[in-house]
């Protein structure tokens, strides 16, 4: 399988990467060396196999069922989660305009 | 008084423990050192001070008589993968710099409570994406090796963790943290003429360290020698209740076990890693690594891991794809760099963000990830890749009934020169080809220096271990280093 502008151009808005003309171009042959390179895996009989889903063997473990079991994520921390925020308003994280 | 950068962990803790010399005088030296090295481009920023108070910290607590800890008076490098609490935490990446975490990761804070200190945070390919670290938006980070021929060519570090691997091989620091998700540790070491080791997958907790593929990230050491590794790993590992894949088992005493003592141990040797036209310095660096084995003891046996051809291109479909939902969170909104083109909506505002804040590598990789997972795409790329994960573990459980490590080259060449391969990006990602396999397998392994090439640039001899057994890579490693006596470093010149 190989990819053109077209498509590049839309797995781009998927990942909501803005891509100009040249990039876009630019990608094109690139991204079609390394997936014409990872096609090989076509060739590997893989019946009855299972894909990996954990590489070392564990378990699955939930934490007390409390409130606040982790000071850190817990509530009250609102001014260290709006620390970073490129743009914080009101106490909240402040994005342009959703609904006209 | 002998150069204090001159020593590595396990002199420093003994020596400030023993008070030959202050962890204050220790940290002065390197920071001095840090100062100097610019030319470098190592770390992207420095913190004296922090080095300077954890130093002061433990000069206290031996005054005052106390446990020191295992990296008492130990000032190390902290990749800048690693969230530390108000010093900027950038992942090598526009869109995260300037971002002041509010938290420290637990290996990190694992070192500080170990009495370690921190010098800087260490460059590094941008998100962990890249294997020369040419890809950090901070520039290139220049390896402190120059081949013999007087050409003087600027050689990459490797990569992704760089910075760390500079900054041991030139005494900028005496250790230094850095990140494996498929050779980001080992390919590092081996091309600077240090060592590293991966540990096993969920030995080191994940939490706080900047995600890229999160079924491969595992974090370890770097240090000169496999004793500070040890000691090193000891302090970062422990499980963490914060990490769902963290392991929750009690961290061995590597140190107290080490043995270089290679007797009835059985040292496998894959037929599928002697590949058609290998670097011939490469290939007798590991006939001399088998001869050394069996010097030491070791019983040698050929082995196979019938899909390691395979182990690349299932890495580059498995980690982009596990990268492109990680890296999701940039988005503009709650941190890191936010790009607002006038009058633009709430998609327009990501889409420019992450334009303007991903580096080609990582937006290359997001691409890949995101078309092996779009739908049509998702059986065909992602299932057979991680069906072939699986096969490439089935590969070494084999391999482990008869042998008890693998002994293969970490890297299938010395550093090429900064630019040489950035051209053709599928280049670059065969450079991991031996690092990979135990990376999708979360099997732990190290990169001990085995000598120089004829260009006079160290290469690396890889150890793998089955899973949970550090300590046998650890002691196979010990074997190594003392046969090979690696003593070579590089010329100041910067």
């Amino acid at each position: 399988m190989s990819v053109d502008t077209e498509t590049v151009a839309r797995i781009a808005a998927l990942a909501r990467i803005k891509l100009g003309d040249s990039e876009l171009d630019a990608m094109v042959p690139e991204l079609n060396a390394i997936l014409g390179w990872v096609e090989q895996l076509g060739e590997v009989d893989v019946t009855g196999v299972e894909p990996m889903t954990a590489v070392i063997p564990n378990t699955l473990r939930l934490r007390d069922d409390v409130i606040d079991a982790d000071p850190l994520t817990a509530g009250g921390r609102r001014d260290d989660v709006l620390a970073n925020a490129p743009a914080e308003e009101h106490g909240f994280f402040g994005v342009p305009k959703v609904i006209e | 008084m002998a150069d204090l950068t001159d020593l590595g962990v396990k002199a420093i803790r003994d020596g400030v423990a023993a008070g030959d010399f202050s962890a204050v005088e220790v940290a002065e030296a390197f920071n001095a050192n840090v100062a100097a090295a610019g030319a470098l481009n190592a770390y992207i920023v420095a913190t004296p001070e922090a080095a300077l108070d954890a130093a002061k910290a433990t000069d206290a607590k031996r005054a005052r008589g106390e446990d020191l800890g295992m990296m008492g008076g130990v000032p190390i490098g902290m990749k800048d993968l690693f969230a530390t609490r108000g010093v900027q935490t950038s992942a090598a990446s526009h869109i995260l710099e300037g971002f002041l975490p509010e938290y420290e990761s637990t290996v990190s804070q694992n070192l500080w409570d170990a009495g370690a200190g921190m010098l800087g945070k260490l460059n590094l390919d941008q998100f962990a994406m890249g294997s020369s670290n040419e890809t950090s938006y901070f520039g290139n980070v220049v390896n402190p090796w120059r081949r013999n021929d007087g050409g003087n060519a600027a050689l990459a570090p490797g990569g992704s963790s760089g910075g760390s691997s500079a900054a041991v091989a030139a005494r900028l620091c005496p250790a230094a943290t850095g990140t494996d998700t498929g050779g980001s540790i080992r390919q590092p070491a081996a091309f600077t003429g240090i060592t590293g080791i991966k540990p096993t997958y969920g030995r080191c907790s994940r939490w706080g360290i900047v995600a890229f593929a999160s079924s491969l990230d595992q974090a370890g050491p770097m240090a000169r020698d496999v004793t500070d590794c040890a000691i090193m790993l000891e302090a970062m590992a422990g499980f963490d209740p914060k990490d769902a894949t963290s392991l929750d088992m009690p961290v061995p005493q590597w140190e107290a076990g080490l043995s270089p003592d290679m007797k009835g141990k059985r040292v496998g040797v894959p037929r599928e890693y002697r590949m058609d036209g290998m670097d011939a310095d490469v290939a007798s660096s590991w006939d001399q690594g088998i001869a050394w084995m069996k010097d030491a003891g070791a019983q040698i046996v050929d082995i196979s891991l019938p899909h390691t051809k395979y182990a690349l291109p299932a890495y580059y479909i498995v980690a982009p794809a596990e990268a492109s939902s990680n890296l999701a969170r940039y988005d503009g909104v709650r941190y890191g760099l936010r790009d607002l083109p006038d009058g633009a909506g709430l998609q327009d505002m990501y889409a420019a963000t992450r334009a303007a804040g991903f580096g080609a590598e990582v937006k290359r990789r997001i691409l890949i990830g995101t078309y092996v997972l779009s739908a049509g795409f998702y059986e065909a790329y992602y299932t057979q890749a991680q069906k072939v994960r699986t096969l490439i573990s089935i590969d070494f459980r084999n391999a482990f009934e008869s042998c008890d490590v693998i002994l293969a080259p970490t890297a299938p060449t010395a550093a090429f020169a900064l630019g040489e391969m950035t051209s053709d990006p599928l280049s670059m990602y065969l450079n991991d080809v031996f690092a990979v396999p135990a990376s999708l397998a979360g099997l732990p392994a190290m990169s001990v220096p085995a000598g120089l090439n004829r260009e006079g640039l160290p290469l690396g001899l890889q150890v793998i271990g089955n899973m949970f057994d550090e300590q046998g890579v650890l002691n196979a490693g010990l074997a190594l280093e003392q046969a090979a006596g690696f003593a070579a470093k590089p010329d100041k010149w910067w």
